[in-house]
């Protein structure tokens, strides 16, 4: 007890009570770790570390694994597959980011205004995201079939002769796909950019009107630059989340028709746990991770031309 | 600004009138705009929900009759009896429960201590090591994914929802949630307890946590909804009826009768019921735990 009243005060008494001290506090603030800790040592950082290793082995979970050096990675750029489904992922990454983070800011833009039952319709474009891509999964099946589905009907019945086969047709399904994933997660990033909006000063674009400034204007040379960095933080986990995609996959199209949605998640989590070639779904995931790393690097590196602190 | 008010009431002319007045209509004008576009755009997205659940009440021959009829003739209920009874509804529902309940209730221990010590005691390689814990977020699941399952499998939890829990006790997010919050507790709250003989532990269960309900709060309905929607994670380790969660088992009710429409739509109802009705009962709470963690960046 007494150490902690001491603890404060350290920096105006000597060398030797202050090392003590320093550590008194070390070891407390280890304390409150240590539960944390454990788990993100066991279950995250030992395991990267791992994956690694694995990488360069040729391990199927049973046998013993040998050392096979680079020679998996090497295998990965003459695989077929895994050129498909990097295609895929950047393919899915360059739609469905932008798409998404337009669409929730101009929700935002909205909703950030006095008007009635605002509650009904933040719920309403919040409700996609709060549900399981399992259970909607299947509700997206039947919308999106080809011959029965209502989607299909009511394109029809507006004079298109003929629609579009959504998932069962290798050209439509990464679009179907994406129009799902967008209609899921519009309603995070709106909440993340209506909880930025709340930081712009609303006296400058009222200052602005003043001045002459029409909507548009204000919209670009104020909101915007003030909500820079908030845009910058949604389009970072955007790009993580794209690369991470995984559920929608499974439940819409098992990678299909053909490989036309097979993205790497999917390919990953196929040739570890179908069919057990662990060291080879460490190579393909490490590559995957490498490239979440880079742009997010270059992100951060090509922050501060757009964006203002 | 109040000034340049100020002028604008000085000057109020026959012309000035005219000049409000038009731009009142203006205002109104894009005011109604603006609920068409949100009423339209709304409605586009709960379209797929409405018409699951209409769906879901309808006798099998229905449930693409066109035009559709979005309210039925008559409300199949047994729709939804049958699900339960078809497949073992409740065992997944009961592991469900118990995996997102024990997954929420350590997060919130866990995640609360260790942001404890991230912002309230000093040490040395504190900011070092949170940068750390930060950069795991960018680690995708695919890369752990096996060394975990190694791990789980060492630990003979395989097909067991332990497994489940343990993965789901930790979590960097959790910690940047609380720590983001508890930085904002001034600390001359702490000082005081200090001062009236409290230590770290006592700080942390009298003073800090009571005062970081919405914190808490948020953790709960987050970390909930991700548990209960959790897919991947059962998928990997789960393999027996008795032990498989929501998600999976209604995976498999799908692939188990993939034609019976109405019943497919009847159990993704009951799948997600449980989500939105924590959703409608916390909502705001929910809404500030989102801008408590993008707001910075």
């Amino acid at each position: 007890m007494y150490a902690y009243e001491n603890k404060r005060t350290f920096k105006v008494k000597g060398n030797n009570i202050m090392h003590k001290f320093k550590l008194s506090n070390r070891v407390v603030a280890y304390l409150f770790l240590l539960p944390n800790i454990i788990g993100f040592l066991i279950f995250t950082l030992t395991p990267v570390i791992v994956s690694f290793g694995l990488s360069f082995t040729d391990w199927n979970g049973f046998n013993k694994s040998n050392f096979v050096g680079l020679s998996n990675y090497i295998a990965l750029f003459q695989d077929e597959t895994f050129h498909i489904s990097l295609k895929n992922t950047l393919y899915y990454m360059g739609l469905s980011v932008p798409l998404t983070l337009t669409l929730a800011l101009f929700v935002a833009m909205g909703l950030n205004k006095k008007i009635k039952g605002i509650k009904a319709f933040r719920t309403a474009f919040f409700l996609p995201y709060l549900s399981a891509t399992v259970a909607v999964g299947v509700v997206w099946q039947l919308i999106f079939h080809p011959t029965m589905g209502p989607l299909n009907a009511f394109l029809m019945t507006i004079g298109m002769q003929n629609p579009p086969r959504w998932l069962s047709s290798s050209q439509w399904a990464m679009t179907s796909v994406i129009i799902v994933s967008i209609w899921k997660a519009i309603g995070y990033y709106m909440i993340i950019f209506l909880a930025g909006l709340q930081g712009v000063d609303e006296s400058l674009i009222e200052a602005a009107g003043i001045d002459g400034a029409n909507k548009w204007k204000k919209f670009v040379h104020i909101t915007l630059p003030m909500l820079s960095p908030t845009i910058f933080f949604a389009t970072i986990i955007a790009i993580i989340n794209s690369f991470k995609v995984f559920d929608q996959i499974y439940i819409l199209t098992q990678g299909g028709p053909g490989r036309s949605t097979n993205v790497l998640a999917y390919t990953i989590y196929n040739e570890a746990f179908v069919k057990y070639k662990f060291g080879y779904a460490s190579a393909m995931a490490y590559v995957l991770f490498t490239m979440i790393m880079i742009i997010t690097f270059i992100q951060f590196r090509g922050q501060k031309k757009w964006v203002n602190y | 600004m109040g000034q340049l008010l100020g002028g604008g009431h000085g000057m109020k002319t026959q012309s000035g009138n005219e000049i409000n007045i038009n731009k009142k209509i203006k205002f109104n004008i894009s005011k109604i705009l603006l609920y068409v576009t949100l009423i339209v755009f709304s409605i586009t997205m709960i379209l797929p929900f409405i018409w699951m659940i209409s769906a879901s009440l309808k006798p099998e021959i229905d449930v693409f009759t066109m035009p559709i009829k979005w309210i039925p003739d008559q409300f199949k209920w047994s729709n939804y009896k049958e699900v339960w009874t078809r497949v073992p509804f409740l065992t997944y529902y009961t592991n469900t429960v118990i995996v997102a309940v024990a997954v929420t209730a350590a997060q919130v221990i866990t995640c609360s201590l260790a942001a404890y010590a991230f912002s309230k005691i000093i040490f040395k390689e504190r900011d070092l090591l949170f940068m750390g814990y930060l950069g795991t977020l960018m680690v995708p699941f695919t890369v752990i994914m096996i060394p975990q399952f190694i791990v789980i499998q060492k630990l003979g939890l395989i097909d067991n929802i332990g497994a489940l829990i343990l993965l789901g006790a930790f979590s960097p997010f959790g910690v940047f949630l609380f720590r983001q919050f508890f930085m904002s507790i001034p600390e001359e709250l702490s000082e005081a307890a200090r001062i009236d003989g409290c230590n770290d532990f006592e700080i942390y269960a009298k003073i800090i946590m009571p005062n970081a309900k919405p914190a808490i709060g948020s953790l709960v309905i987050f970390t909930f909804i991700y548990a209960w929607n959790d897919f991947l994670g059962p998928l990997i380790y789960i393999s027996s009826d008795a032990n498989r969660t929501l998600q999976l088992g209604i995976r498999t009710f799908q692939t188990l009768y993939t034609q019976d429409y109405a019943l497919l739509m009847a159990a993704a109802v009951c799948a997600m019921l449980p989500t939105i009705i924590v959703y409608l009962l916390a909502q705001d709470l929910f809404v500030k735990g989102v801008a408590m963690t993008g707001m910075k960046g």
